[in-house]
């Protein structure tokens, strides 16, 4: 009797011996899947430096005087993000404060038991696949459908609230309005996934304890189970800011791609992203440099949202 | 009057109500109030997708033919043609984004949940996941630009269809690390206590039982991180640009459906606005197609 392993003849408690190579291969494994773990860091970090090296030519030029002016002059050289960062943070500020409490509202719809399970899982699947539809064919749709259709609206707006400067344009065609509502549909089934995720986990003990004391279900959503779940849905909302402050195709589309700075919602105006996507494949020189400068202020803002996001969940969510 | 004020000794404890549903009491409007706002929110978030997916099956279907499929775009101002040359140029970009993703995030996705445990160095890979996965998809178009691009490092070729491909990686990536560590920490240790048992090295155990154990939630991520791939427009504008040809070579530019879709929507030509509705409606239908796929592997691999 022969065994391939350990020594032979009739020993049969020998332990088997480990060949070298099946150690070697062991250990190769491991280290590689090492190596491809922290491909992601690399990435990250040379996502920050590539970005930051391009830019560095624009911060020396301009430096911070390039958040708060609005000229964009290829010819003089002369550049400033302001439109489109105010552009940025308006979009995406005014797009959460419509989508949230319809988010938050479908998420109760579909998790608390208003309607029979079938009509709950079709409106929780169409909420899903929403989010999978591209961009860029919400830009198509919002340009030849939805533009069009909301512009009587649009033009009654102007007309009621004109005397202020938020509308005091006669609305023609893209604009930061239809922006905003494109940008709406985008981050409806962020915030709706999870604040849904997070109602899930409201312990069922919590809901069975505010029924028992005899509130209505709309009281115990309100004071019981929204507060528990509160701090999982403010995550959220803050994952879909930062979604929203980078989206680009269909805001680039509909936003109307504008140079001049105006304050009226109803004319064109820019984002960050947009501002790169029209720009970048025809830029040279020292424009490169400035459009990197403005890809790092987004990089910045969505990279502290986040963040700020993660802290917010773990910080504040509560124990049971 | 057989209501009593509130807590006088005489009547106990409890005030006496009647235990009959009052639909006029302000709690119970209240009620119906609320779920009445929760059924109209819910509608107004469903109505998009209907309205999307409507205009696009109408404006798209109506051109659905061959020609569509084999012909390449017309020239501004010519009617007909078709976008056969982006149709095959989303394959070969997502499917280069796919080889370099896959390979990768599984890779990773193993070391975290099988080698690291909670050590440190996880710790940050799983944060800077998580930042990457926030990162906008146009900076994932600069970071490319500037690093491939513009710097000419494929044979001195600027713009071409694996810079884009190496875009639309960076964008995958997040998802399939992260499905691939969570549907790993699912395998029950039972199982690697088993193959440890029987004597299998670390390695054998880890890719003949563990990862088959959880093929079904990596493959549902390495779906989903496709399906969005394929839409993707923001990373290709200025990586892999456009052509209006047939593919040529994975160093050259090279037309996809999403960037075909951007450029022909904002052209004053309705032949090409025709075609812009037509690709959305193949980009949309295999889209959902591959969530639908994706929804049916997570509920097989529960049942």
């Amino acid at each position: 009797m022969t065994s391939p392993y350990g020594p032979t003849g009739s020993d049969l408690f020998t332990l088997r011996r480990r060949p070298a190579a099946e150690k070697f291969l062991d250990v190769a494994f491991h280290q590689l899947t090492l190596a491809l773990a922290a491909v992601v860091a690399v990435l990250l970090l040379g996502i920050v430096l590539t970005v930051f090296s391009g830019a560095r030519e624009a911060i020396a030029t301009f430096g911070l005087r390039f958040l708060t002016t609005s000229a964009w002059d290829p010819v003089k050289g002369e550049y400033g993000a302001f439109v489109a960062i105010y552009g940025t943070l308006i979009t995406s500020l005014l797009s959460l404060l419509i989508a949230v409490p319809l988010g938050v509202g479908t998420a109760i719809f579909i998790t608390e038991d208003l309607m029979p399970p079938i009509v709950r899982n079709v409106v929780g699947l169409m909420v899903e696949l929403l989010a999978a539809i591209p961009s860029v064919v919400l830009g198509l749709w919002a340009i030849f459908v939805m533009e069009p259709a909301i512009r009587p609206a649009l033009d009654l707006l102007h007309r009621l609230l004109g005397w202020s400067p938020f509308f005091a344009s006669v609305p023609q065609g893209p604009g930061i309005a239809p922006a905003i509502l494109i940008l709406v549909v985008m981050v409806l089934p962020i915030i709706t996934a999870i604040s849904r995720d997070a109602l899930h986990q409201v312990p069922i003990e919590l809901r069975q304890g505010a029924y028992g004391v005899g509130t209505t279900r709309w009281g115990a959503i309100f004071s019981v189970i929204l507060p528990a779940a509160i701090s999982s849905i403010t995550g959220g909302v803050m994952l879909a800011l930062g979604r929203a402050m980078g989206e680009t195709m269909a805001v680039t589309m509909i936003i109307g791609n504008a140079l001049n700075f105006n304050l009226s919602l109803l004319a064109p105006g820019n984002t960050i992203a947009s501002m790169l996507a029209n720009q970048f494949g025809e830029a040279d020189g020292i424009q490169v440099s400035a459009l990197m400068y403005a890809a790092l202020i987004l990089m910045l803002l969505t990279f502290a949202v986040n963040v700020l996001a993660q802290w917010v969940v773990r910080r504040l969510s509560l124990k049971y | 009057m057989t209501r009593t004020p509130r807590a006088t000794a005489s009547t106990g404890l409890y005030e006496r109500r009647p235990l009959h549903f009052n639909p006029a009491l302000r709690r119970n409007r209240f009620n119906r109030l609320g779920t009445a706002v929760a059924g109209v929110f819910a509608a107004i978030a469903v109505l998009p997708l209907v309205l999307v997916l409507l205009y696009v099956l109408i404006q798209g279907g109506r051109l659905l033919s061959l020609r569509l499929f084999t012909e390449l775009p017309p020239a501004p101002g010519f009617d007909g043609g078709g976008i056969g040359n982006a149709l095959l140029g989303t394959v070969i970009v997502t499917l280069l984004a796919s080889l370099i993703a896959i390979p990768v995030g599984v890779g990773g996705g193993i070391y975290l949940s099988e080698f690291s445990g909670r050590s440190r160095f996880a710790q940050m890979v799983r944060f800077a996941n998580d930042v990457l996965a926030g990162v906008p998809s146009i900076i994932s178009g600069v970071f490319v630009y500037g690093l491939i691009v513009a710097t000419r490092l494929f044979f001195g070729q600027s713009y071409s269809a694996l810079a884009g491909g190496v875009a639309l990686a960076v964008l995958m990536l997040p998802t399939v690390i992260k499905t691939t560590d969570e549907g790993l920490k699912l395998v029950p240790n039972e199982l690697r206590l088993g193959a440890y048992g029987v004597g299998a090295s670390r390695f054998v155990t880890i890719t003949r039982v563990v990862v088959p154990a959880a093929l079904t939630p990596i493959s549902t991520g390495v779906v989903l991180a496709l399906a969005r791939a394929a839409g993707e427009t923001a990373p290709l504008i200025f990586t892999a640009l456009f052509s209006a040809f047939w593919p040529d070579g994975i160093f050259n530019p090279i037309a996809t459906m999403s960037v075909l879709i951007f450029n022909f929507a904002t052209m004053p030509y309705p032949a090409q606005n025709e075609l812009a509705w037509a690709a959305s409606f193949v980009l949309v239908v295999m889209i959902l197609a591959a969530n639908l796929l994706a929804r049916w592997l997570s509920r097989i691999s529960r049942a």
